[in-house]
């Protein structure tokens, strides 16, 4: 992968379901490092998008490569061994776990093979980095808490821990900031901002928290009736008219 | 936290477990044989529905093909170490193709699938009697004789099926506390996260069903030489809904429930039988208490007990729902 290759590259993506057309000729890409937003109002087609490119839907149409690989029709744990890691719209931790093992399963199937994971430490040698992983989204003190114990904002940092784990080239986040508290949500978006720094890790968001989504985004696409209307830095898609008729309502 | 009470626990269980048997009649320790093999049958299924939450209803037909196997074979003179493990893995192979409905079907619908698999097992035996002898059965078994270790008598056969009852659930602890373990409960709780995860969810489901109907064949290959007579009824649907409530009743998804569970089923008729004509319709209250004041089981039912003191390491109740997607 040279420099300039894109981490995501998304072509001519089209999904229709019966005569509603979702997604229709959508094109973008993505660089190492961005971080670019996704809005759009409610069934403009982001999530079906989102869907569509991780492999959970199957596109009518369209091509999606991964650092230059084309990952069309891969299944989602695929796409995660290629260094797609992603967050979902809902909760998706797993409750009965702790939060130490919930992390350690988002890095274990990255880990030798899997006859050698049935034999090698519980943990798969994981630990440590998990431990890491948690002091860095500030969960230190809820290491050995069942996550399905915890509040909806730290099963969000959880969450978004998980997605970090295996050490991406690309996370999709679905609505991270959703029903967080502004705290909780302050806390988040430090700290995503400080992982794209250290890792250059690039990051699609969705999210209808424009405050969030506009601070923290350094390009954004806007999407209405599953197209594309406008692209551009936040300050170009706040002042843009097309924007804001469809989208901001004026 | 490590609580230094559960190896002692342990230790202490299994050397009640040796003891058991001392002074006991035939029929005892036929009863006390039987709850071991039983719960090995049923310490499989804790993986498939308990660990990876993959309904089966068709554990009797596995313990069914382990124990024809093993019978067919020894009755031909081939020793019980060589066909033992000829029929564990016959079970894993089949419980692999099993497992395939599974990745398109789950809940009752996988019920169903399972179900008829088992009535299909239990006709061919029925029905295949150039095989499987029929209705009438196989009979005449030899008990394995390892040299110095003869199990033809009840005691050593007892001590024989201890053995590889603590050698199995000690392997099963193995898996479950190995990253596959991890995986298992992710595909309970969470495959579309799972999978997103990097975990190959496909791959996990066959193995949970694979696994869990090999240690029904072992338990087979347990059974065929305790009863030292099979029949096609010894594996039916029922036995199935026995081993599933052993399960069930002990605490689906905890290690040590199954074994419990096994216990109650198979011991607690025998523990009350001095009520005579009633034992069955007692055990049977029981039962039907425990479901509805502690659906989570024996185990469960502790661990609620444990969580009153320990709040913080029970569920949020409100939390539940976001987290299935």
């Amino acid at each position: 992968m040279s420099a300039g290759t894109p981490v995501l590259s998304v072509r001519d993506m089209s999904k229709s379901f019966g005569a509603i057309h979702a997604v229709q000729g959508v094109s973008f890409d993505v660089m190492p490092g961005e971080i670019l937003g996704l809005i759009g109002p409610n069934g403009s087609g982001k999530s079906t998008l989102f869907n569509c490119i991780l492999g959970q839907l199957t596109p009518n149409s369209g091509r999606v490569e991964v650092n230059g690989q084309s990952v069309s029709g891969r299944r989602a744990c695929d796409l995660n061994r290629l260094g797609v890691g992603r967050t979902f719209q809902q909760l998706s931790v797993f409750p009965q776990m702790s939060v130490l093992d919930n992390i350690i399963l988002a890095g274990q199937e990255h880990r030798g093979t899997m006859l050698g994971r049935l034999f090698g430490a519980p943990d798969a040698g994981l630990t440590a980095d998990a431990d890491q992983m948690i002091r860095f989204f500030r969960l230190d003190h809820l290491r050995d808490t069942m996550a399905g114990a915890l509040s909806y904002g730290q099963q969000k940092l959880v969450d978004a821990a998980m997605a970090f784990m295996a050490g991406p080239s690309l996370v999709l986040l679905d609505e991270p900031a959703g029903g967080v508290n502004l705290t909780m949500l302050a806390n988040l978006k430090e700290r995503l901002v400080a992982y794209n720094r250290e890792h250059g890790t690039s990051f699609v968001v969705i999210e209808h928290n424009m405050e969030f989504v506009m601070s923290l985004c350094t390009r954004i696409i806007v999407l209405a009736e599953g197209r594309i209307i406008a692209e551009g830095a936040p300050d170009e898609i706040r002042s843009n008219q097309t924007v804001i008729d469809a989208y901001l309502g004026g | 936290m490590r609580r230094p009470g559960k190896p002692v626990l342990l230790g202490l269980g299994l050397v009640a477990l040796a003891l058991a048997p001392v002074g006991q009649t035939d029929y005892i320790l036929y009863i006390l044989s039987s709850w071991l093999v039983f719960a090995i049958a049923a310490v499989g299924l804790n993986l498939t529905l308990g660990y990876a939450g993959q309904i089966s209803l068709a554990q009797a037909s596995f313990m069914g093909i382990g124990a024809y196997t093993v019978a067919l074979l020894t009755l031909a003179g081939v020793p019980w170490l060589v066909a033992m493990p000829a029929g564990v893995l016959l079970c894993f192979l089949v419980g692999l193709a099993l497992g395939f409905p599974a990745l398109r079907v789950q809940g009752h619908f996988l019920a169903f699938v399972t179900l008829a698999f088992n009535t299909l097992f239990f006709l061919v035996a029925r029905n295949e009697d150039w095989l499987t002898g029929g209705p009438y059965g196989l009979s005449g078994m030899p008990r394995p004789d390892f040299w110095l270790f003869n199990t033809d008598p009840n005691l050593p056969f007892y001590y024989f099926t201890l053995i590889v009852f603590v050698i199995s659930s000690a392997l099963m602890w193995g898996i479950v506390r190995s990253p596959w373990g991890r995986a298992f409960k992710a595909l309970r709780e969470n495959p579309i996260r799972a999978e997103s995860l990097g975990l190959d969810t496909r791959r996990i489901t066959l193995l949970a069903f694979a696994i869990g109907s090999a240690y029904a064949g072992l338990a087979g290959a347990m059974f065929s030489p305790l009863v030292q007579y099979i029949e096609p009824g010894s594996f039916s649907f029922v036995q199935s809904l026995r081993v599933l409530l052993m399960v069930v009743v002990g605490g689906s998804g905890f290690f040590f429930g199954p074994v419990l569970g096994a216990a109650v089923v198979i011991l607690l008729p025998e523990f009350l039988r001095f009520t005579e004509g009633y034992y069955l319709m007692i055990y049977a209250t029981m039962v039907i208490l425990l479901m509805v004041f502690c659906p989570s089981g024996l185990i469960g039912l502790g661990q609620r007990l444990r969580d009153r003191f320990r709040p913080g390491r029970e569920l949020r109740g409100d939390m539940k729902q976001g987290a299935q997607l």
